[in-house]
């Protein structure tokens, strides 16, 4: 099945999309957050809690102001081990307890502290491509098996339920294994900390939690003779944060959205913006494969008018993450199944809309969502929509499954619920598994029409977005029907100004992998070719 | 008085279907087991139609059962608030001439639930299926708080804004954290002598119009719920209660 596609029209939206980031991007190299410096602590080795459950790097971080905070907090890390002789975490807990001060260190010179973190920083690399180094090691021996990868979810509250639902569903045929977070997560502005039993509509993201998890699978990997993949939410306050903590354990997939945050939990712009950069070049360096979320413009209003937003969006997250060195592989671009099934021939329309993302990003690990707000609590018919979703996913090539569940409207899924999922797309997809390269796309019917719609109407939009600036359009309600503004939301307080002296060494070690990527100037030219 | 069972395919067979996993390894003794638990829950001619390993240690079953158990239907009353709508523009008027001033409705999802959709469908312009959102009613003045609000702000909200109705939504359910925070909202509302000044619903895709009431809220709205019905209920409150106070 192949769209005709308007080609030149595509290489336009990608150029306006590169356009759209590119003053967004001058911002972020500007600035830094608070949390993207706990990230790096976190990375040095920086964990644990002190007095009320307070993360040390959070401990750290807060004490840091003006001037010091501008410098970047790795720096005063590096100092105290310089001046002290003793290792980062203890550096980190005596600054977060007061019992070594900035201003002993104020004096010692940078070039020293850079000196003594080097080790540490190598030590961070090395342990991240490690990671990355093990997974790519696991699928060679434990293949996967075929995409569409299925999804399902684990949201009990409770880390050792999650365990044992995690387990199950991967003998129940799940690839992928999201451990959902509890609610109002994604608005703390810590991590945290160990293993947690309570949660509501899921179970904290805490360090701890990935290991459990991932260890759990780990051993049902070898068992099942195929890696099961674990995914958590680099979403919130702190993304930066969960994208390293990940990086570490070594989750294979993080739910993570250039815009969401802005979106959909008011978080301030700016902080969004700078925290998905650095997150994701974590991602990029772990070889995570990332989920952008545009799911949200379809459930929070009508599927059939969003759809053009689903694309541009699907083209701006694409270019920010690959302004921050993803590769077009580890870009799950979203998409859902939410037409009202009501409507007459609106199968259809959700397959152009899933076929046109196919095409416009063939490399990139589409992530498919299935259908939620028009589920009720009629489970039969449920199921039924759930099936016509794995049709449509299956014909269309997606790669990413988010296995619907026909008790969507009721609870969490139970045990059950998932089983009978798994059961419904692993039966429609080898039913149906070549349909798709069996079938033509009607020239100038309701598939194709529907297509060039989407995509004229993406383009459109995508112009505005570009002629406003992005943070002016969200402003002007160009998303999702939401304003926000730069100064608004939560967490902007986080962000800072970057000094002259700023020092990430995270970042200084991991962008030489960038010089491949962002070959904006060059898609500019391309397209002024084209016209 | 009218008694009424389950209908399969005759009346008063009393048939269910029934599903539910159990966490043992799937055998003949599952089966058997899932059997006698069904027996055991009351129902007779206990069939059970699939029975099968889901995971190691978990088992699926669908059953298929009669049960003895029957219901007086005549002594049941459950009142539907959505009943005999009005249209916006039936509601705009009759404010219009009974309040003479736009009425102010606060709503939002409170406690930690991230969830906007229902309050959106009920409030947002947009509105729900075709039926208009309350921000779209010339009379009334509608404050969507958003998402993850807390009944402190709430409150603190609808006393500045000097609001006639509260709508508090709640969409998460586990372990009872809807439940838990309407309580907290309505005993706010008390403590902070606001109670009687307002109506106060509550609405969810597990709220019902009696779990509502017993909570202490004039009413409960579930899926599916128009933007429409709940302005009626509102509208139609708010005169009994000026007839009450003015009584």
């Amino acid at each position: 099945m192949e769209l005709r596609l308007d080609r030149a029209r595509v290489e336009r939206c990608r150029a306006l999309a590169s356009a759209i980031a590119e003053p967004v991007h001058r911002f972020i190299s500007e600035h830094s957050t608070v949390s993207v410096e706990r990230a790096v602590l976190r990375l040095l080795g920086v964990d644990g809690v002190v007095g009320d459950e307070v993360p040390v790097a959070n401990a750290v971080v807060d004490r840091l102001e003006g001037h010091r905070r501008a410098g970047g907090a790795a720096h005063w890390i590096g100092a105290g081990i310089a001046e002290t002789g003793r290792p980062a975490h203890e550096v980190a807990l005596d600054l977060a307890e007061g019992r070594l001060t900035f201003e002993a260190l104020e004096s010692t010179p940078r070039e020293m502290a850079r000196r003594a973190l080097e080790p540490l920083v190598r030590a961070a690399v090395a342990r991240v491509r490690g990671r990355r180094a093990e997974r790519e090691a696991l699928l060679e021996r434990l293949p996967q098996g075929e995409a569409p990868l299925l999804y399902v979810i684990v949201a009990s509250g409770n880390i050792y339920e999650d365990r044992l639902a995690a387990v199950a569903a991967a003998e129940a045929g799940a690839q992928i294994i999201a451990v959902i977070r509890s609610t109002g997560q994604s608005l703390l502005d810590y991590v945290p900390y160990g293993p947690t039993t309570e949660g509501f509509g899921g179970t904290y993201a805490t360090q701890e939690n990935f290991r459990i998890v991932r260890g759990a699978l780990d051993e049902a990997s070898e068992r099942l003779g195929r890696y099961v993949m674990l995914t958590n939410y680099a979403s919130g306050l702190c993304m930066p944060e969960i994208a390293a903590m990940a990086a570490l354990e070594r989750l294979d997939m993080l739910l993570n959205d250039s815009m969401y945050g802005i979106l959909f939990r008011d978080i301030n712009m700016k902080r969004t913006f700078v925290d998905q950069h650095f997150s994701r070049m974590l991602n990029a360096e772990a070889g995570i494969v990332i989920n952008t979320g545009e799911d949200n413009y379809l459930t929070t209003a009508d599927a059939v008018e969003q759809a053009p937003a689903v694309l541009a969006s699907q083209f701006v997250n694409a270019e920010f993450a690959r302004r921050a060195g993803m590769r077009d592989e580890q870009i799950g671009l979203g998409d859902a199944y939410e037409i009202d099934p009501d409507l007459e021939d609106g199968f259809l329309l959700q397959v152009a809309q899933a076929q046109l993302a196919r095409q416009i990003f063939p490399r990139a690990p589409l992530k498919y969502m299935p259908p939620t707000k028009h589920m009720t609590g009629n489970v039969f018919k449920g199921h039924l929509m759930d099936a016509m979703f794995n049709l449509t996913s299956v014909m269309t090539g997606q790669s990413i499954h988010l296995c619907g569940m026909m008790t969507e409207a009721i609870h969490t899924p139970f045990l059950g619920d998932r089983a009978l999922s798994l059961e419904n797309a692993r039966y429609v997809m080898n039913t149906a598994r070549h349909f798709g390269d069996e079938i033509a796309v009607k020239p100038g019917g309701v598939i194709d029409r529907r297509a060039r719609h989407v995509l004229e109407q993406a383009e459109r939009q995508l112009e505005r977005v570009a002629s406003l600036g992005l943070m002016g359009a969200i402003e002007a309600r160009c998303f999702a029907e939401v304003s926000r503004s730069p100064s608004g939301g939560r967490g902007g307080e986080g962000v800072f100004e970057r000094s002259e002296e700023y020092w990430n060494p995270l970042e200084e070690a991991l962008r030489p992998g960038l010089s491949d990527a962002v070959p904006a100037a060059a898609v500019v030219s391309a397209v002024a070719a084209a016209r | 008085m009218r008694l009424v069972r389950p209908y399969g395919d005759t009346l008063d067979d009393g048939a269910v279907q029934l599903s539910f996993t159990l966490p043992m390894t799937w055998s003949e003794a599952a089966d058997e087991a899932a059997r006698r638990l069904v027996a055991k829950m009351g129902f007779t001619d206990v069939a059970v139609a699939d029975g099968r390993p889901i995971a190691s240690g978990f088992s699926l079953f669908v059953v298929y059962a009669r049960t003895p158990a029957s219901v007086d239907v005549s002594q049941i009353a459950a009142d539907v608030p959505t009943e005999h709508a009005l249209t916006m523009e039936e509601i705009d008027d009759l404010i219009r001439r009974e309040f003479r001033r736009k009425l102010v409705v606060v709503g939002a999802c409170i406690g930690t639930d991230a969830h906007t959709v229902g309050i959106d469908a009920i409030m947002n312009m947009k509105g729900y299926r075709g039926d208009y959102g309350l921000e779209r009613y010339r009379e009334i003045e509608a404050h969507n708080l958003g998402s993850q609000v807390s009944v402190e702000a709430l409150a603190r909200f609808a006393r500045e804004r000097r609001a006639d109705v509260i709508l508090a939504s709640q969409v998460v359910t586990q372990k009872g954290s809807d439940v838990a925070n309407f309580t907290a909202l309505v005993e706010l509302l008390e403590a902070e002598r606001m109670r009687e000044r307002v109506v106060l619903l509550c609405g969810g895709p597990r709220v019902t119009n009696l779990l509502a009431q017993e909570l202490g809220y004039d009413a409960g709205f579930g899926r599916g719920t128009l933007p429409s019905e709940v302005a009626t209920f509102c509208v139609r409150r708010l005169l009994e209660k000026a007839c009450h106070v003015g009584a």
